[in-house]
């Protein structure tokens, strides 16, 4: 079971946003969800991996991709050649 | 001498379509000048794809999915992107961010979902193919409450390079039709390698269906049939099975226990892997603009918070939450191995059998709005999520009528075995006809 405040710390996680006024339903829900998921629980967990997974390799090599300006289409905040994003530091 | 194009301007009275294109150019070859319909989450250069999203409002992508460009190759028009379940989360395309599609057996019903558009535009008639994607059910679930064909191919089999990401390990795209014939013949044109999708096989479709359930076993797992199935539907189903017997097939009860988890793990596992692939809508590189002068943390949230609906978020925050430090054991990792017990009973049942039948949804379309929590939700998939856990090829074909709405009979065949399925599904359909 999840409290109010340990969704909000998960909405901060997943940068997803969340308003208080949203707090209530959206812990109700995650916990009738969570009650629901309980049934794993009685799962005991596999001590090996799953033997039909395997990797599937390739040699590096450069091959062509889409041009610069194609891929800058889509957003209006660009700047010499770049996508400008929010301030980090 | 210009391009050929297809006139394409359809009364959508099911707000089946997000985008449509007037004019669709095609070219010579197997499908030439026949309108296909795709899912807004399959990408379409030139062509605006949402997703049912408002994260994506005003996108269009740069290059076409690997789908696409076979489907133009072989001469196919495509004359519209179809409605569908914000990123393919939801069961009923009421989660689209642009309305909701209606059901064109009943307009006060819902479509099904997530492939909700691609149904409603197939049942009404609107175009004769459709494609849509299927990570929990959503190609069979509205061919099933729409009345219509669609498989979800076994996974490997058709690429994923260009489907907008929401749960890879799960999700296919497949083909939607009213025949078993059409949907075999855009099978033949979408499947195969694509060196742009590691997780195809070289296992192309080249097959045309014929009737031959002769001999074949076909096992019913009881659990198909147990709680919260309507009994109506499950004596359709019967009935339908029952076709397949005069047909030549051996009919064998069996079981599946591992159903006891198949939901939860599902639900576990796309919850994770969305929780992850959603991460890149931020309003960088493409839909609308995050604000740049906010300090990032808030800019991202503020954005993710208007432009995803409320499906998405709980999803994205479930996935975030099991796949968190201190909970991995208690929810990922388990339902790893309950995928596992998923796919050993799959094998096991498939030592003895050839198919597998049952319904494809525990219920007929029910009305707009009328299931609004989500856990009741999830639980309409129960019967769908199976094949997607254990990657084997699964359709729904039409077999009947409960008060006036489609029930669909699920078959599901061992992997690589799509041509299989293919052919019993066409068996019951002209078994049906004649």
């Amino acid at each position: 079971m999840v409290n109010e405040r340990e969704v909000e710390h998960i909405a901060h996680l997943a940068d997803i946003g969340i308003e208080k006024g949203e707090l209530e339903e959206f812990t109700s829900q995650f916990n009738a969800i969570l009650d629901y998921f309980e049934v794993l629980d009685r799962i005991k967990t596999a001590d090996r991996e799953d033997p039909t997974l395997y990797n599937v390799f390739r040699e590096d090599e450069v091959t062509p991709s889409l041009p610069q300006e194609a891929v800058l289409e889509n957003t209006s905040q660009k700047e010499e050649g770049f996508f400008r994003a929010p301030r980090v530091m | 001498m210009g391009t050929p194009t297809l006139h394409f301007s359809p009364k959508d009275r099911y707000n089946a379509f997000l985008t449509t294109v007037e004019d669709a150019p095609y070219c010579e070859g197997p499908l030439s000048g026949r309108g296909v319909a795709v899912k807004d989450n399959i990408s379409t250069a030139g062509i605006e794809t949402t997703c049912g999203s408002l994260i994506l409002k005003g996108y269009t992508p740069p290059y076409d999915a690997h789908v696409v460009d076979l489907l133009i190759r072989a001469g196919a028009a495509i004359v519209g992107k179809t409605n569908m379940d914000e990123f393919g989360m939801g069961s009923t395309t009421e989660q689209s961010a642009f309305g909701p599609t209606l059901n064109p057996r009943d307009p006060k019903r819902v479509p099904g979902g997530s492939s909700g558009g691609s149904a409603a535009a197939v049942a009404a008639g609107m175009v004769d193919f459709a494609l849509g994607s299927d990570t929990g059910g959503s190609i069979r679930c509205p061919a099933s409450y729409c009345g219509i064909v669609g498989l979800k191919p076994t996974y490997g089999r058709v690429s994923r390079y260009g489907l907008v990401a929401y749960s890879n390990s799960l999700e296919q795209i497949g083909p939607m039709a009213r025949t078993v014939t059409d949907l075999s013949n855009l099978m033949v044109v979408i499947s195969g390698y694509d060196p742009r999708d590691s997780t195809t096989c070289e296992r192309p479709y080249r097959h045309k269906p014929h009737p031959s359930v002769k001999g074949s076993k076909v096992g019913i797992p009881e659990e198909f049939f147990g709680e919260g199935v309507d009994p109506r539907v499950a004596s359709v189903v019967w009935d339908a099975i029952s076709v397949l017997e005069e047909e030549g097939a051996e009919v064998i009860t069996c079981s599946m226990p591992s159903m006891t988890y198949a939901l939860a793990a599902y639900y576990v596992i796309c919850t994770s892997e969305a929780s992850s692939n959603l991460a890149r809508f931020d309003g960088v590189r493409y839909g609308p603009p995050v604000e740049t002068h906010l300090p990032w943390h808030e800019a991202y949230s503020e954005r993710r918070r208007i432009g995803f609906g409320p499906e998405v978020r709980r999803r994205v925050m479930l996935g975030t939450f099991a796949l968190s430090s201190g909970y991995y054991g208690k929810y990922y990792a388990k339902a790893q191995v309950a995928r596992q017990m998923v796919s050993a009973d799959f094998s096991r049942i498939f030592n003895e059998v050839d198919l597998i039948a049952g319904p494809t949804m525990p219920s007929t379309a029910f009305p707009l709005g009328e299931k609004t929590d989500p856990l009741a939700m999830y639980l309409t998939d129960i019967l769908t999520v199976p094949a997607n856990l254990a990657g084997v090829p699964a359709i729904s074909v039409p077999c009947g009528e409960v008060e006036g709405m489609p029930v669909g009979l699920q078959i599901m065949g061992r992997p690589f075995e799509d041509e299989y399925v293919i052919d019993a599904a066409f068996t019951y359909e002209q078994g049906v006809a004649t």
